[in-house]
Order: C-alpha cells, then sequence, then structure tokens
C-alpha cells in the first residue's frame, strides 16, 4: 500500500491508460456518424463501431491510426524524402536549433549589458518587460514576407523568428540570474577590490546559472513554436508547419496528428537536452546548481 | 543629408539618455525609457523617409499611423473577431476550466501524481497546432480559435493553481486542523487564498498566450475576418501599412489587458510580500 | 508524578498500567481536575525504511490551573508530544486523554488553542479578523465574533492595532496577536511551542511576564515547550524535563515560587535553586547512554 502511494510513475500510467481508453471512446462517438452514413443499410451496429475506428479521413483518428500513420511517414521512407515525416521535423528542428542559439548568444550579451550598463538598464529594460504583454508571434507573417522580398527564404526568417520568440525568457532570466547574488557576497568581492569584470567571472555568471537553466527550458519549446508558426503564412514547402496545413486543406486527419505529434516529441527533446545540460552541469559543481 | 541627420540624433539623444538614466527619482526612471522610445521612433522615421525605403520593406511610423487612421473600420471588426470572441471567452474557459481542475486534484493525490507531471508536459509543446484540428471540429469561425485559446489556458492555469494549493504552509495547515474545520473550510478560507498570487500570475501569463494562440489560429484560415487572418492574408499582398496597424493594434490590446489584470492582482493579493 | 488513576474511561485505546516513576513527589490535591492524562505514550516514525523512536514510556499528568512547562535539547520529542495533546500526531503506543475525552474528540470540540513558533497570521487578513478565524470556522454569528475578538484583543493590549495587518507589526506585536487567537474560542487549554523563540530577549522578557499575568488573570492550564530554563522556571508550576532521543520524561520539578510573579524572582535563591535543578536534570537526560 506504501508502495502504491509512492511510486511515481504509477499514477502517470494510469492517467495515460484513462487517457487512452477516453480517446477511443471518443473516437467511436465522433466518427460514428460518418461511418453509419458510410456503411451499408443492413450493417449491424458493430460494423459501424469498427469502421468508426478506421475510418479514412475521421474526425478522431484513433490511437492506432495515429501511430501508424506515424510509423508510417517515418520508416517508409528515406529520412531526406518530402513524404518523410522525419525530413520534415528536421527541417523545424533545423530552424528551432538556430534560432536558439541566436536567441542564447544575443540574449546573454544583452543580459550582461544591461546589468553592467545603467543607462541600457534604463532605457531597454521596460521595454523588454512590457514586450511580454505583446504577441510577438503575429509578426511572424511580415518577417517572412519582407525577408523574402529581399530574398532571403528558408531558414533565416524560420530562424529569426524562433530565435526572436525564445530571446525574451532568456534576457529576462538572465538578468535576473545576474542580479540575483547574495549581497553579502557581493560585499566580499568588494572587499578584494575586485573589478567588475572579476565579480562578473566569479560570482555573477556561476549565481545566474540557476535562471538560465529554468530560462532555457522555456525558451526551448518557444523557439520550437515560432519555428513551427513560421513556416504557415507562405504555404512553405516543408516543415511540421507546412505539414500541419497541408494535412488541414486535404482533410487528411491522422497526418496532422502525426505532425503534432512529432512536434509534442521534438519539444520534449529540447526539454530534455536542456534538463540534460543541467545534470551535467550540476555533477560538474558538486550536486546543486 | 539623412546621414547627418541620423548621426546628429544618435549622438544627442543617446547623450541625453545616459545623463537621465543617472537620476534616482521616478520622474527620471519613467522619462529613460519614454525617451528611448521616441528616440527609436524618431530614427526610424527619419531614415524611412530620408533613405526612400519602399513600404513593402518598412513603413515610416506616419505611414503606420496613416494606416491605422485610414483603416480604423478593419481593425474594429478584427478587433471584434479575434480578441472579443475568440481571445476573451477563451481565456476565461480555459482559466477557470485549470482552476477548478486543480481544485479536484488537490483531494486525490495519485491523481495529482499522475496529471501534473503530463500537464508540465503538454505546456512546452506546440499546442497552437491543434488549429486545424479544431477548425475540423468547430468550423472556421470563430468558435475554433476559442477551442485552441481554451487548450491553451487550461495547462498554465492548472500547473500554476496546483502548484500554488500545494504549498500552503503546514503550519496554517495544522492551525486549522487544531479548529476542528473540515475540508472545505480549510480550502475556502486557507488554501485558496493562499494560491491567489499564483492564479494571477497564471492568468497574466495566459492573456498573452490567448491573444497568441487567436491570432496564430487564425493564420490556419478563417472566414474574412480577424486579426490574424488580416495580418497574413495582407503580408502576403505585400500591404504591410495595414500589417503594422494590426500589429500596434494587438500590442496595445496586449498591454492594455496585461495592465489591467496586474491592476486587479495588486488590488486583491495587496497583502503579498512582493508588494511591500 | 502521578499514577493513571483507574477509574477514568480509556475510549478504546489500550489500556494503561501504573509506572514506578523516577521521581517522588507530593500526592496531588484530589479537587484539581485531570486536564491531561498520558500513559506510556510512544511514538515511532518510519520514513523510507529507517525508524526514529521520538517519544517513549511517557506518562504525565496535568491538572486544571497549572502551567507546565516541556523542556529538554533538540529533538527529545518535547513538541511531538505538545502535537498529539493536540491531535496533530498520533502516537504510536499508549493512551492519552484530554478532558476526558480522546484528542481526537477533544480537538473536534475545540478544548484547546495552539500557539505556533511562527505567529502564523494569514497575511490577508487584518488583525481583527486573524483573531477571528477560529470563531468563523466555528460558525459563530458576527456580532459575538467582533466582541470576542475586541475582548481578546483587549486582553492582550492590542486593540489599537485592530485593523492592521501582519506584515505592520513587528514580531512581538504578531506573536500576541497569535495568543489573542488562541485564546477567542476560551478554551480551558493553551497549547504553546517555543512560542517566543524566534523573538530578541527583550522583547521575549516583556512578553514572558505578559504571558504570565494572561494564566493569572484567566483559569487556564497551560502547556508549555520552551528550550529556555529562565522562561520554564519564570512561567511554570511544574517543570518537565525531557532528554534527548528518543524522548523520555527525566524529571518533574514542582516549582514553589509564588503564583504571584514579577521579573525580578528571577534573582530570587528559591528562583536559582530551581533552575539549577532543572540544569542538572537537562545534563542526566542529555548525557545519559
Amino acid at each position: 500500500m506504501a508502495m502504491f502511494e509512492r511510486s511515481r510513475a504509477l499514477p502517470l500510467l494510469c492517467v495515460v491508460a484513462l487517457l487512452i481508453v477516453l480517446w477511443f471512446g471518443a473516437a467511436l462517438a465522433m466518427n460514428w456518424d460518418q461511418a453509419q452514413a458510410l456503411a451499408d443499410d443492413d450493417a449491424g451496429w458493430t460494423d459501424v463501431a469498427t469502421a468508426a475506428l478506421s475510418l479514412d479521413r475521421p474526425l478522431l483518428p484513433t490511437p492506432d491510426q495515429v501511430a501508424s500513420e506515424m510509423f508510417r511517414s517515418v520508416f517508409d521512407y528515406p529520412a531526406n524524402s518530402p513524404r518523410s515525416l522525419l525530413f520534415h521535423a528536421g527541417v523545424t528542428a533545423w530552424a528551432a536549433v538556430l534560432g536558439f542559439a541566436i536567441a542564447v548568444v544575443v540574449g546573454m550579451v544583452l543580459a550582461i549589458g544591461i546589468v553592467h550598463v545603467r543607462t541600457l538598464d534604463r532605457a531597454l529594460m521596460p521595454w523588454l518587460i512590457a514586450s511580454q504583454a505583446v504577441p510577438v508571434l503575429a509578426i511572424a507573417p511580415m518577417v517572412v514576407v519582407v525577408l523574402g522580398s529581399i530574398g532571403q527564404t528558408g531558414v533565416v526568417p524560420k530562424a529569426l523568428i524562433a530565435g526572436w520568440l525564445s530571446f525574451f525568457p532568456i534576457v529576462t532570466g538572465m538578468v535576473k540570474g545576474l542580479r540575483s547574488s547574495d549581497p553579502m557576497r557581493r560585499d566580499l568581492m568588494r572587499t578584494y577590490s575586485a573589478t567588475d569584470a572579476q565579480v562578473f567571472a566569479k560570482l555573477r555568471w556561476p549565481d545566474s546559472m540557476a535562471f538560465l537553466f529554468p530560462a532555457m527550458k522555456v525558451a526551448a519549446p518557444l523557439a520550437l513554436v515560432g519555428a513551427i508558426v513560421a513556416e504557415l503564412p507562405t504555404g512553405a514547402q516543408a516543415g511540421l508547419g507546412a505539414r500541419l496545413l497541408t494535412g488541414s486543406y486535404y482533410g487528411q486527419t491522422p497526418q496532422i496528428w502525426a505532425a503534432l505529434f512529432m512536434a509534442a516529441i521534438l519539444a520534449m527533446l529540447a526539454v530534455a537536452t536542456v534538463d540534460g545540460a543541467q545534470a551535467l552541469l550540476v555533477r560538474s559543481r558538486g550536486g546543486r546548481l | 543629408m539623412t546621414t547627418l541627420v541620423l548621426i546628429v540624433s544618435l549622438v544627442v539623444g543617446g547623450a541625453l539618455l545616459v545623463l537621465l538614466a543617472r537620476g534616482e527619482r521616478f520622474v527620471f526612471r519613467m522619462a529613460t525609457p519614454v525617451v528611448f522610445g521616441l528616440l527609436v521612433l524618431w530614427l526610424w522615421q527619419v531614415a524611412c523617409t530620408g533613405y526612400g525605403v519602399p513600404l513593402v520593406l518598412l513603413p515610416a511610423p506616419s505611414q503606420i499611423g496613416a494606416g491605422i487612421l485610414s483603416h480604423l473600420p478593419t481593425l474594429a471588426a478584427d478587433f471584434r473577431q479575434t480578441f472579443l470572441r475568440a481571445v476573451i471567452p477563451g481565456w476565461a474557459i480555459g482559466s477557470a476550466a485549470g482552476l477548478l481542475v486543480a481544485i479536484a486534484l488537490d483531494a486525490s493525490p495519485f491523481l495529482r501524481r499522475g496529471v501534473l507531471p503530463l500537464s508540465s508536459l503538454v505546456s512546452a509543446m506546440p499546442i497552437v497546432g491543434i488549429a486545424p484540428i479544431m477548425v475540423m471540429w468547430f468550423g472556421f469561425d470563430w468558435q475554433s480559435k476559442a477551442a485552441v485559446v481554451v487548450v491553451m489556458t487550461f495547462f498554465p492555469m492548472l500547473v500554476n493553481a496546483a502548484a500554488g494549493i500545494a504549498q500552503t504552509g503546514a503550519m496554517e495547515g495544522d492551525l486549522m486542523r487544531s479548529y476542528g474545520a473540515g475540508y472545505l473550510q480549510t480550502l475556502l478560507k486557507l488554501r485558496l487564498p493562499s494560491a491567489l498570487p499564483f492564479v494571477f500570475n497564471a492568468l497574466k501569463l495566459n492573456a498573452t498566450l490567448a491573444l497568441i494562440g487567436a491570432i496564430v489560429a487564425e493564420f490556419f484560415g478563417t472566414p474574412i475576418v480577424g486579426m490574424g487572418f488580416r495580418i497574413s492574408t495582407e503580408a502576403a499582398r505585400l500591404n504591410l501599412d495595414v500589417v503594422w496597424a494590426e500589429i500596434v493594434m494587438a500590442a496595445v490590446a496586449g498591454s492594455i489587458s496585461f495592465a489591467l489584470l496586474a491592476l486587479v492582482e495588486r488590488i486583491v493579493t495587496f497583502w503579498h510580500p512582493s508588494f511591500h | 508524578m502521578e499514577t493513571g488513576r483507574p477509574d477514568k474511561p480509556d475510549h478504546g485505546e489500550h489500556e494503561g498500567r501504573p509506572k514506578s516513576e523516577q521521581s517522588d513527589a507530593a500526592p496531588e490535591r484530589s479537587d484539581a481536575r485531570a486536564v491531561i492524562e498520558a500513559h506510556d505514550l510512544g511514538v515511532t516514525f518510519t520514513a523510507d525504511s529507517q525508524t526514529t523512536v521520538a517519544l517513549t514510556g511517557v506518562t504525565l499528568s496535568v491538572h486544571q490551573g497549572e502551567f507546565v512547562s516541556l523542556i529538554g535539547p533538540s529533538g527529545c520529542g518535547k513538541t511531538t508530544l505538545l502535537r498529539l495533546i493536540a491531535d496533530l500526531e498520533q502516537a504510536s503506543t499508549g493512551t492519552l486523554v484530554v478532558n476526558g475525552l480522546t484528542p481526537e474528540e477533544a480537538r473536534k470540540r475545540r478544548a484547546y488553542g495552539y500557539v505556533f513558533q511562527a505567529p502564523a497570521l494569514y497575511p490577508w487578513r487584518n488583525v481583527a479578523r486573524n483573531v477571528m478565524l477560529p470563531l468563523e470556522v466555528m460558525g459563530l454569528p458576527r456580532a459575538e465574533r467582533q466582541a470576542r475578538a475586541a475582548r481578546v484583543l483587549n486582553l492582550v493590549g492590542l486593540s489599537e492595532f485592530r485593523g492592521r495587518f501582519p506584515w505592520q507589526l513587528s514580531g512581538g506585536m504578531q506573536q500576541r496577536v497569535s495568543i489573542a487567537r488562541a485564546l477567542s474560542f476560551e478554551p480551558t487549554l493553551l497549547l504553546m511551542d517555543e512560542p517566543f523563540g524566534a523573538l530578541d530577549e527583550i522583547t521575549r522578557d516583556g512578553l514572558t511576564l505578559h504571558l504570565h499575568e494572561l494564566w493569572r488573570r484567566t483559569s487556564l492550564t497551560a502547556m508549555f515547550v520552551t528550550h529556555s530554563v529562565l522562561e520554564a522556571v519564570f512561567l511554570s508550576t511544574r517543570i518537565v524535563v525531557m532528554s534527548s532521543r528518543p524522548g523520555r520524561v527525566v524529571s518533574v520539578i514542582d516549582s514553589d515560587l509564588p503564583r504571584e510573579r514579577d521579573l525580578d524572582v528571577r534573582e530570587t535563591p528559591e528562583f536559582l535553586a530551581l533552575a539549577h535543578a532543572v540544569r542538572a536534570a537537562l545534563r542526566e537526560g542529555h548525557g545519559d547512554v
């Protein structure tokens, strides 16, 4: 009984199992009308039920339909074919990774500037905070189109949008982190007459890691969202966003769902990578961030 | 000539900013970002008009302003479709649902341990992607966009509210126990009030997510009105002045919502240490 | 120390056998009601296959109108004992009777008020509403709640602060509000767990005197957990000294100080003798194997 109450995997498995059961039930309910319309007049309701769970263009595909579509589109085609889901995932992931990298570099540099240069802090920081209330993604179509008109297509606009989205949590997190040092420790540095650069390298930078990693954990999935959304406006040919679009134009529901799940897997990978990097850092620091 | 004006403005503006940044009083702290914003607008205007930057690349602020004025009816219609019909109801329903589920989960630690990790996982995923599915289920109109917003706002509220309800102090909980207070009394008098700062955190976060969600959901297809629709179609036609006008409107709407929420938060959770 | 009186009902717990005690005590006045009776109480905690014996073989009686201090080194189980009486913990062995009821029934009938180490005031309620909290829980009508709150705030001398919020008060004042809150529903028993531990010495002195006068004026029975020998000797009619883990009662020392005391009593020879006895007992409990 105690093990039942304390295990961590068991509740998760139970909830997932419950969700899958509910999913099948919902698929049955939602696809029923279509299955019934397509069935012969003398079909019994078990026939309709089976049909409802295996329609070509269901309103709600069943878990196994999504899973088989995913397997098909991942394993049945070579990875560089535009029919392969992996290909599209790669295109999106590449843009997201690029954008994230830009965001991290620019974000860190800007944060260091804000913390050390008072003018930047007073003039720029309020705008950064205010911008969190602004729907940044709304700019995506414009950026794609404008860059397209000067000849920049492909990964550049996508990376820029992904970077723009993930930039803000990184800057705000980093600024907070650089300022989070214990006042007593800062005073100690002052008694050593340490220069700003030394204080930064020996105190602020290590202290900021505790804020940088959670910020990156938020920013990484955001970069992915940015890359996907950036693929929408011009009816892009490749990428998960494009896949979602074509799926919705042609009513290929399993394709939509497969693309969504692939995006979810990428997001989980992104977060897991940040977690992994954090674990490495924690180990090199003797157990705590 | 233009270059000269730009350089002079940059130098003068920069010097002014450095001076203002020295000041400690509130008026200086307010003035510095404002002056910075004005400086950016000025440089932008001069560069665009001076260098003859084509409208399709980057309109000048004056052109954007003119665009806003001349397209007011369109802007209003788009605002109604997106903000009033999709954002607000979606945000309200999603947040309320998240809060209710968080309260329900509080009663069952087993379910909570299963649902919460799943929720934080889901909230990291690109939920906007469910837009085409919502369109299939709810049609092209605002209902599908509101549905997307509901799903997007549900999870952050669930995670935050659950954290807020769980963090009630052990001592305060023991106190209620010592009064023989029942579950409901303890929930209403202790755990919900102390969870309010977390709830407001999620409400503010959700306000931004709701606006983004509704706009991006419209990128996937919508009847001929809506902020997202307007932005994506007019951008494709290179009518950037309308696009900018919509973006400005979205930014203003987002900022005002956020400020209103922050105000309500201050009134309701005046007691939280972060305010004094 | 008292042996248990066999005709007291046990309410379903297994029976306790009278234990021989370690120190002789004069026979108790038979007209004083026993408010708390503990027989052979023991508490064992298990966490992750580690067992900790917090309390063992505690037998104790507390009578109406007494002020009993529990003193001992950290981890001696004095707080655990208090929490047992308050039904905030469950005993593993032994019996415990509070006001003739099981601890759970006593709690449900609001037989006692509890004061924690920290004020534990609700920051969103002002002083008056904080004091009224238990009265609300008990469903008293508003007029009566306000009358009682006014009365009890007057008792602790904080009437003018009724509209203030907790963060606007000093630590000592917050703790006084906490005591007022514990008294607002007029319990017969007051349980206090190191209530002055977090305060500076000058404030402590004032509050200790204040508490003493409060006790004298009402007919409260009080149990008071403390680290401080001076506090214990000053406030109590009886001092229970406990040993380090596993906690058991080392000795019980009756105080022969007059019922009416002021802070100067701390310099009288009787006081010093008592303090000496307490310290000797503490050493005995701390050092033995």
